[in-house]
């Protein structure tokens, strides 16, 4: 074995040298200077003495400063001149201050945490500790506070909260997009919340919360809405959801028509439900819609071409194939959009437009994995209030707190409190905001009560309250979770036609499923005949021959009962059975099993 | 006084009259005393039974059922750094209510005899005679004498004195396993030379090697590891590895209450009754150890249901399952097509008895509510009148 090191590119051989130590501070000096792609990150393997050079794609590499002979080289001059926007981070990445080291050349150096543990050591010193985190999670408020998971959770909740998604959303045909109405900037941010865009695109509101219960109405995660915000605007949305009609065509040069249907169409319904029609078959804008209403009139030439034979008296019968809109669904109608599409045909697009007030049960959240549903929207005169008159605008359970241990969540309210009433930006980055004692004497120097806590009096009895409340100022985002979409129940309506069972789904208006653990729970409380009732969605009557114990046939017009196998001569009964079983039967018949039905008298 | 509980034989269970009349005697009650409490007694044992149409199994299942959703899976629990491991969770309920043959960590808890458990140094001895020991376990050194072509065994006196073996009997025991060597003692240990020579007589002699490793040379068969570990006031020892009937019989052993996790052995064993009892103990032991609560009546009736027949059976298709009466019940059970082509090869007869077949059809099930019927005893001559009497009418 020789005392050379191997070297390796691209996982290839190629070549050997003496010392690795000298060979990878010239590699890197020369890559610092920009002699050698900047990409190009190498790693020495001591244990199997070999360097592995590093250019391919997809490796993810972070930013760190460089540091030389235990000094950083970001200077103090370097930061002015970033602050003033002279230099730029392309240029401290041309000067070697800055450079991106992959997880295998990470593994070779020593890198400080802040500026003040510098050694002669280290190699290179962290920008800012928040890089741990990625976007998403760096802009959760106070986050060294709060416990993992649930930051995990904060940034998901962010993910899907409303906002100004888009500032050209009102010339623009997205699937379910929401627009927050008036959405602000938080009081409490982080350093990187405008990298973000949470200024040009906030996601949320500053409310007042109040940690307390009130009338059991927020417990398990729900929240109490004030009824007064919420007339006041506070968490309105509106809902945007498009429609698209296309003229098709079909073979033999007959193609689908947007327009009023004949009364004669095939399928035409009452002229009522026609009435929202301008006369080139669209809904005009701005008109109110309701639950199945005709939005777009179309004309579609007959399924099959038999249908055109010659003993149907008007030949060529064109049918109905207008647009409803669905189920459960209803606003106003925002745009229309009439083009062609990619084949040229012509397309018809329909935005409409819902103006989403907060109901019971939906979903609101802090930035801290806090989430949960309206429980209830209190009269703003029977909201506690403080002794100096503020109500808050939502109350959240103090049970949320312990086992979640999401102390930021706390520090946030205080933050925002102490932001609120100074009139300034509290900064919550992680590692590096502001303190608690500074938030504190903030407040205790403006009067209030530094843990956050006030006086309050219950809106109902006039009663003040025994304890302190802990009311506080957060950023709270609505999220894009409503009810309003979600609500679904349902009596009779549409089977299966195979097994005759209910459909499935909401969109359908299927049925809810009891299913099998359901089912074992009615059995072990005895429900037994509240069983068989849920049961009954499927309920038939088989007539059953009585001597051979098959299926008979009931036959309605001649209003006789026979069996195909013994004849007309044989006691028929009727048997109650689910229409699966009957399925079921059949099955197994056509697997050339006979499964024989014994009837017996039961009494 | 005697009559008086006789009286009461068969109302009240065996053990109720028996601690009554104990107590009886100890507050020294008058008869008419006795009856009065007696009386109570029946009165709160029938509201304690179970009321007819109760779904017990359905109850049951639902009870192992739900706790068994919150249990931690396939984690391998080490409690100390020495501790045997033990299969635990959902993977062992599973093992019990199975009933499977084979089980991932057979395991014993060996109970010593008063006289010798109290010593540490007694029970290591008892320990280290329990355990099987294997002929690398005592061997130092294995040699492929080239020349000689043989093997020459170097022996740890040490570890040999430890499990009081002799070399003579290791040599014995080493005789009766493997056929056709030839043993010599030597200071160190023993030479070991086939007898026969072949071809590949350096290939065999390996062979013979590693045979010999792991050659059973002293202790129990199948008991891997042993661990003496403290219980009480008492030594104890765990082990890997499990064979009841060897170890009653080691004379220091309490066989009173020494026990297995094997089911089936101890079915074997000591019978089935005590294999229940092993149910309900392992059983109770992994709901415990998950900090979860089941009531014990519960896990008595999955062990009454699975002992009932004198043979363990587990909750499977060939078990319990496959004994169900109903050809419906089966087939919902796992595989259904072969039930289904089995009942119709035997033109099998459903009665439609039991809950899922009722639910099948959607007919009342017959539990709870719909356990009673309105009966009217019609005989076939009463049923035809009333026939006769419908046609006359609908001719009217």
């Amino acid at each position: 074995m020789s005392n050379k090191t191997d070297v390796y590119m691209r996982e290839v051989f190629i070549g050997q040298v003496d010392s690795p130590e000298e060979f990878i501070k010239k590699v890197k000096q020369e890559r610092r200077e920009g002699k050698i792609p900047e990409i190009l990150n190498i790693n020495y393997n001591k244990d199997l003495n070999e360097i592995i050079v590093e250019v391919s794609r997809g490796r993810s590499r972070r930013p760190v400063i460089i540091i030389e002979n235990g000094k950083s080289k970001l200077t103090e001059d370097h930061v002015k001149k970033l602050i003033s926007n002279e230099i730029k981070w392309s240029d401290l990445k041309k000067e070697g201050v800055i450079e991106y080291l992959d997880a295998a050349e990470e593994e070779n150096c020593f890198i400080a945490l802040s500026e003040d543990q510098i050694t002669k050591e280290h190699s290179h010193l962290e920008i800012s500790p928040i890089l741990i985190m990625g976007l998403t999670t760096s802009i959760v408020p106070f986050s060294n506070y709060g416990q993992s998971a649930r930051l995990n959770r904060g940034s998901k909740s962010q993910k899907q909260s409303l906002g100004l998604y888009a500032s050209n959303y009102l010339i623009r045909i997205d699937t379910d997009a929401n627009v927050l109405h008036y959405p602000a900037n938080p009081i409490v941010k982080t350093c990187n919340s405008n990298i973000a865009g949470q200024e040009n695109h906030p996601a949320g509101q500053n409310l007042v919360i109040a940690l307390m219960s009130y009338e059991g109405y927020n417990m398990q995660d729900s929240l109490i809405l004030n009824r007064g915000s919420l007339n006041r605007g506070m968490g309105r949305s509106t809902y945007f959801k498009p429609y698209s009609v296309e003229e098709l065509r079909y073979s033999g040069g007959l193609s689908d028509r947007i327009c009023v249907p004949d009364k004669e169409v095939k399928g035409y319904k009452a002229e009522e439900d026609y009435r929202l029609l301008e006369e080139d078959g669209i809904v005009y804008p701005e008109a109110t819609i309701t639950e199945s209403d005709i939005i777009i009139g179309r004309t579609s030439p007959p399924r099959f071409l038999g249908e055109m034979d010659e003993f149907s008296i008007s030949a060529n019968r064109l049918r109905d194939s207008s647009v409803k809109i669905k189920p459960g669904e209803n606003g106003k109608v925002d745009m229309v959009v009439v083009t062609d599409n990619e084949e040229g045909n012509r397309l018809v697009q329909l935005r409409i437009r819902h103006d989403r007030i907060p109901e019971i049960g939906d979903k609101f959240a802090s930035r801290h994995g806090q989430k949960g549903v309206v429980g209830l929207m209190v009269p703003q005169q029977d909201m506690p209030f403080t002794v100096s008159g503020i109500t808050p605008d939502l109350i959240f359970s103090p049970h949320s707190i312990p086992s979640r241990m999401t102390v930021s969540h706390l520090i946030e309210a205080v933050a925002g409190k102490a932001g609120a009433l100074s009139a300034e930006r509290v900064d919550a980055s992680a590692f590096s905001n502001k303190s608690e004692e500074s938030l504190r004497e903030m407040l205790s120097e403006m009067g209030f009560r530094e843990d956050g806590t006030e006086r309050m009096v219950n809106g109902i009895t006039g009663e003040e309250f025994e304890a302190k409340i802990f009311i506080g100022n957060m950023f709270y985002l609505r999220l894009k979770h409503m009810v309003g979409n979600k609500l679904h129940a349902r009596g009779a309506g549409r089977i299966q036609l195979l097994t005759r069972q209910p459909i499935e789904g909401r969109a359908k208006g299927g049925g809810l499923r009891l299913g099998e653990m359901e089912k074992d729970c009615f059995v072990a409380h005895g429900a037994s005949l509240l069983l068989k009732e849920r049961f009954d969605s499927d309920r038939t009557v088989v007539p059953i021959c009585s001597s051979c114990g098959l299926i008979a046939v009931h036959d309605v017009f001649r209003k006789k009962t026979f069996c195909h196998r013994c004849g007309g001569n044989v006691e028929v009964n009727n048997v109650e059975m689910s229409y699966a079983f009957k399925l079921l039967m059949d099955e197994i018949r056509s697997m050339g099993i006979i499964p024989n039905v014994k009837l017996k008298n039961k009494y | 006084m005697e009559d008086l509980y006789k009286e009461y034989v068969g109302k009240l269970p065996g053990k109720i009259l028996n601690d009554m009349e104990k107590e009886a005697k100890v507050r020294d009650l008058k008869p008419a005393q006795v009856k009065k409490v007696l009386e109570y007694l029946i009165e709160q044992y029938n509201q304690a039974k179970i009321d007819p149409g109760e779904a017990i199994g359905i109850i049951t299942a639902e009870s192992f059922g739900e706790p068994g959703t919150q249990m931690t899976l396939n984690v391998f629990h080490f409690a100390g750094v020495a501790e045997v491991s033990v299969t635990q969770g959902l993977p062992r309920l599973i093992e019990i209510l199975d009933a499977r043959k084979t089980i991932k960590t057979p395991s014993m808890e060996i109970c010593i005899k008063k006289e010798f458990a109290k010593e540490p140094t007694q029970v290591k001895k008892v320990a280290a005679q329990i355990k099987e020991t294997l002929l690398k376990e005592v061997a130092e050194e294995f040699n492929i004498n080239v020349s000689k072509m043989q093997l020459e065994v170097k022996l740890n006196k040490a570890r040999i004195k430890e499990i009081k073996a002799k070399p003579e009997d290791i040599i014995e025991n080493l005789e009766n396993a493997i056929k056709k060597i030839s043993i010599k003692k030597t200071d160190e240990g023993f030479t070991i030379k086939p007898e026969e020579s072949s071809d590949h007589e350096l290939m065999e002699l390996y062979k013979l090697k590693e045979k010999l490793k792991e050659t059973y040379i002293k202790g129990i068969k199948g008991i891997t590891h042993v661990l003496p570990v403290k219980r009480g006031s008492e030594f104890i020892i765990i082990t890997a590895g499990t064979n009841l009937a060897d170890v009653l019989k080691v004379p220091e052993v309490d066989s009173s209450r020494t026990s297995t996790n094997d089911l089936h052995e101890t079915a074997k064993v000591l019978g089935i009754e005590a294999a229940r009892q092993t149910i309900i103990n392992e059983a109770g032991k992994v709901i415990e150890d998950q900090g979860l609560d089941v009531d014990i009546r519960h896990i008595l009736c999955i062990a009454d249901t699975m002992c009932r027949s004198g043979v363990i059976k587990g909750i499977t298709r060939s078990g319990i399952t496959g004994e169900k009466k109903s050809v419906l019940a089966k087939a919902s059970f796992e595989t259904p097509l072969p039930h289904l082509v089995n009942a119709s090869l035997l033109g099998e007869n459903d009665e439609l008895n039991s809950v899922i077949e009722n639910v099948m059809l959607n007919q009342p099930v017959p539990l709870g509510t719909g356990l009673p019927d309105l009966v009217a005893k019609m005989g076939p001559k009463s049923i035809k009148k009333k026939q006769t009497e419908k046609k006359e009418e609908s001719k009217k």
